[in-house]
Order: structure tokens, then sequence, then C-alpha cells
């Protein structure tokens, strides 16, 4: 997409896991922006349900000394990435831009893709998604209504990703950092979610991943992801980098 | 061991051509309730398709489940017909000889069978063409051959095709039999088939070396089919049980001692209901018996280094999902059932030659290994993805919906009705295979007793 006389885009996301107050504003943007259909208390228990952000819980330290956290997982766009091989038809495959993309036309459904990926951040449509009549006209009309029996996960909205390059393009500049948001940073309260362009030294996520306190999910897995969390402060502990093996 | 009797050529004929000429009184009422048995299973896969894959009970993270295990057993069971057919043929087991084409037969339908589950477990069926058939390369889509899932049809359908013509070039003598002796459309269709054949010195020339080539050629296919099959697992690399160098050769092993077990189960039924008891001996159940002990322990050597190599590592999630397959429940349950029926009872059984020649019991012990290698492929498979990863959002256990189920026992169906409607036009035992270990097998004297042999001419 970016061509030569344009900086090369390298799309990423940095967590600050301090900053989140889980208040789930990213996962119900998220639903909003990319036509998600509705999960009902049926599919939920079914484990059915199709969410490509969530705020998921986890325990710290052992009982009684053990403190329930939550953090924000999506689709870690991991430059390594162990679906991407697996798939016969090469309906998910890593672009030019760093993001992990997913092709619903090519997608036949063998979900393959979901069980070779450690963080279970792929979904599986199981039925034809139906929308009450009052909500039909919602529909975000820049994204696809995927279709039963195909895969799909978080795209970095990779709709606003493609319009802001264009405009920016079409105005004869770069993409100014900050000028491309996704649905879940933009929703975000506290800033504990951040979108930019890792290629660009100075744009602010390349700034905030060189904190002390960034890790990446499930390192042993050598995913090399795009998405960079930063540690939980914590006033008791000391902090590291070690934070990822323990989660959990 | 004077099980064998010296039997004339026009006895074998009729006797063995009897589902052809003579047909059994229980083969319609029986093929007919499988077709309908049959008919109901495509109506359940129909549906399943139709509705979408919701209505199985495949959930986040169990992507894969009942479909899959039933592929790689009916994968496993394939590799009976190679096993025998191939590897026997060239070592010159002379025992293998009533039962290559039923284990040849075996390996086709099982392969056509084990293709069907790919295919209906995937999102969208009807896009698979996408695949696995010829590409759309003019619009620049390859396909992504570092994918297993692209291998194994390629391998499959190898070895479907060289299975196929083993099964037809070994079927030409008798079908020049069978042509002699129809009428009608049946004479028609024999003749077609039968490729002019007149059983002249030059035809079984070509026919013995057309044999033996293809038994060679698909030397390679037994080690590569079940190898890919295999990585489909091991390229996994996030995924616990699955991930492990050792599949492979695992797997492979794994696929003869079902596939084996299978012809046995096989050969106990043709020899009760064709009543083929002078064709189908003791002594051919003792000779499987004996190469399954073998296989069977081979295997047993590949589980417990399988298992080795996984606590070797001392990989805290690694020793937590073997902890979850061998000790909670309902695993551990399964564990044992699996363990006991694929090897505790049945080898030692094999152990003694009362129960080898005894072909009641060869034919149980011969189902409790198939079931226990369908556990094993299930105990890989489904435990490995329902593990508990350090999501707790992804906790979730599997359990198979009743269609799934349906059409699990649909493939069973579907295999032995395929076998029985073969039955009605080709015979299962190679008459000229029979004729041959009658004229290869004497009586020779060793001093006053009389000892059947083996004589060959030097070749």
């Amino acid at each position: 997409m970016t061509t030569a006389e344009f900086g090369s885009h390298n799309w990423g996301m940095v967590v600050d896991v301090d900053k989140c107050i889980g208040c789930n504003a990213c996962v119900i943007a998220c639903q909003a922006e990319n036509n998600i259909p509705i999960n009902t208390q049926d599919r939920v228990e079914r484990a059915r349900s199709i969410s490509w952000i969530r705020v998921e819980r986890y325990w710290e330290g052992d009982f009684p000394d053990a403190k329930a956290r939550f953090i924000p997982i999506m689709c870690q766009h991991c430059e390594n990435a162990p679906c991407e091989p697996v798939c016969p038809v090469y309906a998910t495959y890593h672009n030019s831009e760093g993001n992990n993309v997913q092709v619903y036309n090519r997608c036949v459904g063998t979900r393959y893709c979901a069980n070779a990926c450690p963080y279970i951040v792929r979904f599986f449509n199981y039925w034809e998604p139906v929308w009450p009549e009052s909500l039909r006209n919602h529909l975000n009309p820049d994204v696809t209504v995927r279709s039963r029996g195909i895969m799909e996960k978080c795209s970095f909205c990779v709709h606003r990703i493609r319009r802001g390059s264009r405009q920016a393009r079409s105005e004869g500049h770069e993409v100014v950092d900050g000028a491309i948001q996704t649905a879940c940073s933009t929703a975000c309260p506290t800033s504990a979610l951040n979108f930019g362009n890792f290629n660009d030294p100075n744009s602010k996520v390349s700034k905030m991943k060189e904190d002390q306190r960034h890790y990446t999910l499930l390192d042993q897995f050598a995913t090399d992801p795009n998405v960079i969390y930063l540690a939980k402060i914590d006033a008791d502990k000391k902090v590291g980098a070690g934070e990822a093996a323990t989660h959990g | 061991m004077q099980q064998r009797r010296q039997l004339d050529q026009v006895y074998t004929n009729r006797k063995l051509l009897n589902g052809q000429l003579d047909t059994p009184k229980w083969w319609l009422p029986t093929v007919s309730v499988l077709g309908v048995l049959v008919l109901i299973g495509v109506a359940v896969i129909s549906v399943m398709i139709n509705k979408g894959l919701g209505v199985t009970g495949l959930a986040r993270p169990v992507y894969w489940g009942l479909f899959i295990t039933t592929f790689v057993f009916w994968v496993g069971i394939s590799h009976a017909g190679i096993m025998i057919s191939a590897i026997l043929r060239l070592t010159q087991a002379e025992w293998r000889r009533p039962v290559t084409r039923a284990a040849e037969l075996l390996t086709v339908f099982s392969l056509l069978t084990a293709l069907v589950f790919p295919l209906i477990h995937a999102g969208r069926p009807w896009r698979i063409a996408y695949w696995i058939m010829p590409y759309d390369i003019s619009r620049g889509i390859y396909p992504n051959i570092r994918s297993p899932l692209i291998m194994d049809p390629v391998a499959i359908s190898t070895y479907l095709t060289g299975s196929t013509l083993f099964l037809y070039i070994a079927l030409l003598p008798d079908l020049g039999n069978l042509r002699d002796r129809t009428t009608g459309w049946k004479n028609a269709l024999y003749t077609v088939l039968a490729l002019g054949w007149r059983g002249n010195p030059r035809q079984w020339k070509m026919q013995t070396v057309g044999g033996i080539l293809l038994s060679a050629l698909m030397l390679p296919i037994f080690v590569s089919v079940h190898s890919i099959v295999s990585w489909d697992f091991a390229i996994a690399s996030a995924v616990e049980g699955w991930h492990s160098t050792i599949f492979a050769p695992y797997f492979v092993i794994g696929a003869v001692h079902s596939g084996v077990s299978a012809v046995v189960t096989m050969m106990a039924l043709m020899r009760w209901l064709w009543k083929w008891d002078d064709f189908i001996r003791p002594e051919h159940f003792d000779a499987l018996a004996r190469l399954l002990i073998v296989v069977a322990t081979g295997w047993l050597g590949f589980t417990f280094l399988e298992l080795t190599f996984a606590l070797y590592g001392q990989d805290a999630p690694e020793i937590a999902l073997r902890e979850m397959q061998m000790f909670q429940w309902p695993w551990n349950m399964l564990f044992i059932i699996f363990f006991l029926t694929a090897y505790a009872i049945p080898v030692p059984m094999w152990l003694f030659k009362r129960v080898r020649t005894n072909i009641a019991l060869m034919f149980w012990t011969s189902i409790l290994v198939n079931v226990g290698m369908w556990l094993e492929r299930f105990l890989i498979i489904v435990p490995g993805l329902a593990r508990r990863t350090p999501f707790v959002y992804t906790w979730e256990a599997y359990r198979p919906s009743p269609v799934e189920w349906t059409i699990f026992i649909w493939s069973f169906c579907w295999v032995t009705f395929l076998m029985l409607l073969f039955s009605r036009f080709f015979p299962l035992v190679p008459l000229f295979e029979a004729k041959e270990s009658q004229v290869f097998t004497d009586d020779v004297m060793i001093g006053r007793a009389k000892v059947p042999a083996i004589v060959r001419e030097a070749d």
C-alpha cells in the first residue's frame, strides 16, 4: 500500500496494563466497529462467543496473597505467527505493514490457524450471523460481515488504516502519528491502548515501547508480537520484563 | 500342522466365487440395512453442511474433535493394505495370499472414507476445491505448501491411486475367470473390466511384474502418508501435546498396528460369512498375530518414547498436559481403556498359540486394538487442544454432539457397505493366489513324517 515516497509502516500497539481499569469499553467499541455478531448468553456458555479484544482476568501470586488482575488481549499480530504457515489457502498471511491479515474470501474454515494460535484470539463463525431488526442499519459499511464457516480476528481496524493512509496520500504527506486510531484505542478512557507506527522512531508507540516495563505475551513461543505490554506497577513488588511468565 | 487340505481347482473356483455366482442369503438383507444407515448418515452430513458447524460440539479452544480423530483413524486402517500386500509380497511371506485383496480393498475404502472427514469438517466445504483441486493460478492464488493440510490430500490421493491400481491389477485374472462363468450384462461388464485377459504366459508375466513394481513404488507412500497426517499436529508449535518430532514414525507404526488388526477382524468375518475355512485358516491368523506382537510392541516403545521426550524437557505446561491426559477425569478413564485395549489385553493373549489359532478370540482382540487405537488418536488430538492455557477465557471442555457421533458411525457402515457391495461382484479372496499357494506348497517327506513346505522355483 505504501509507496517509497512515504515512510513504511509497521502498525503496532502498546498496552499499558497499569492504566487499564478493565472497563470493557474497548470490547464494546470493537464489537460495534467490526460488525461482530451479538454474543448471546447461549453462545457465551457454549464457548462460541466472538470477541476480537477481551479483558482477561488472571491471578497474580498464590493464595492467600493472590491479586486479581486483568489484561486486554487481542490478536498480537505476530511477526512470526504460528497461524500463518498452517493455513492451506493463504487466508491468513503477513502483509507489508506488519499486520497479520485474514482474507475472508479465501478462508475455507479448516480452523487450523485457531488450533495453532497460542493466544486463542481467532474465532470461528459457527452460524450465519444474525442481528435483530433494530440493529440492521447499525452495521459498519466499511467492514465485511463474515458469513458462517470462516475464521475472523482482530484486524487492527484495517479499514481505518486504509482510509487514513489514503487520505494522507491524497493530501501529499505522510500519515501523522496518532491520526490513525483503532476503535478500541479511541474508546479507551485511560489511554491504556495506544496504536501507532513502530517504524517511525518518533511515534508515541515507539517511545512507549522503550519503557523498562515492556514485555510481550507468551514470549516462550518466540512469536515476536506487534502488541507490546507495559507491566502493571505494583507498589509492593519490583516489576520487570518477566511478568509474562508468571501471568495466569 | 496339517491344517491344509489339497484342494482341486474346481472346488476353489466354486467356493471362492460363491459371492458372485451364488449369492449367500444374508447378503441382500445386510446390504439393505447398511444402505439405509448410510443414507441416514448422508442426510445428517447434508444437514450439517446446510446448517453449519454449529450443530457439532466443537467450541473454542477445541476446534478439531471427533471428525479429525476419525480421519486419522481411517488413514491408519488404510495402512493394512500396503503392509499386507506390498511388504509381505516383497518379503515373499507365503501366508499373505488369501488376504491380499481384502486388505487392499480395505485400504481403498478406508481412504475414501477418511477423505470425507477433512472436507465436511471445513467451515465452507463448497469452497474446498480451492484447497485440494487444481488451483486458480491465473489469479495468483497459490496454495500454501508449508501447510500440512496441502500435503495431506497429495499424499492420500497418491496412496489411493496406487492402491486402486494395485487392486485392479491383482483382480485381472479373476475378472477373466468371472467373464467365462457369467452370461448377459454381467458377462459384458466383466469382459470390459478384464481387459482381454486370457491367462497366457506373457500376460501372467506382465501382471506379476506390474504387481511387484507397484509394491516397490508404494513403499515410500507407506512411510509418507501417516507421517504427513502426523505433521498436521506436530507442526503446531504452541500446542503442547502436539508439538513432537517423534510423531511421524509413531503414527506410522500405530497405523500398521490398527491396520493389521482390522485385517484380522475382516478375515474372521470372511471366514464366517462365506465359510472359507479351507482358504482362511488358523495358520494365517497365527502368522498375523505374530506380526502384530512385534508391531504392537514397537508401537508401545514409541508411546513411551513420546512420553519420555515430553517430560524430559521439564516444561510446566507440557507436564500439566500429560497430567490432564492421564490423571484427570474423563481423560484418565479413556487413557486406561486405551492402554488396556490397544496393548495390555490383546498382546499378552497373542503370546499363546491357542489364542492365535482361535478365530473368535482373534476377532475380539483385533476389535479391541482398534477401539484402543481410535482412543489413542482422540487422546492426542482433543486434550492437546483442551489443555488449560494461561488464558482462563478458553477453559472449556469438548463433548461431541449427536451429529458427530452419527457421522462417526456412518463411516463404519459406509466402509462395510462398500466392502459387501464389492463382494457381490468381485471375489474377496484372489483365486489365482489361492491356486498358486496350492502349487507352491507341497508335502515333503522328512524321514517318515509328511511336512508341508513351500516349493518355489528359483527365479
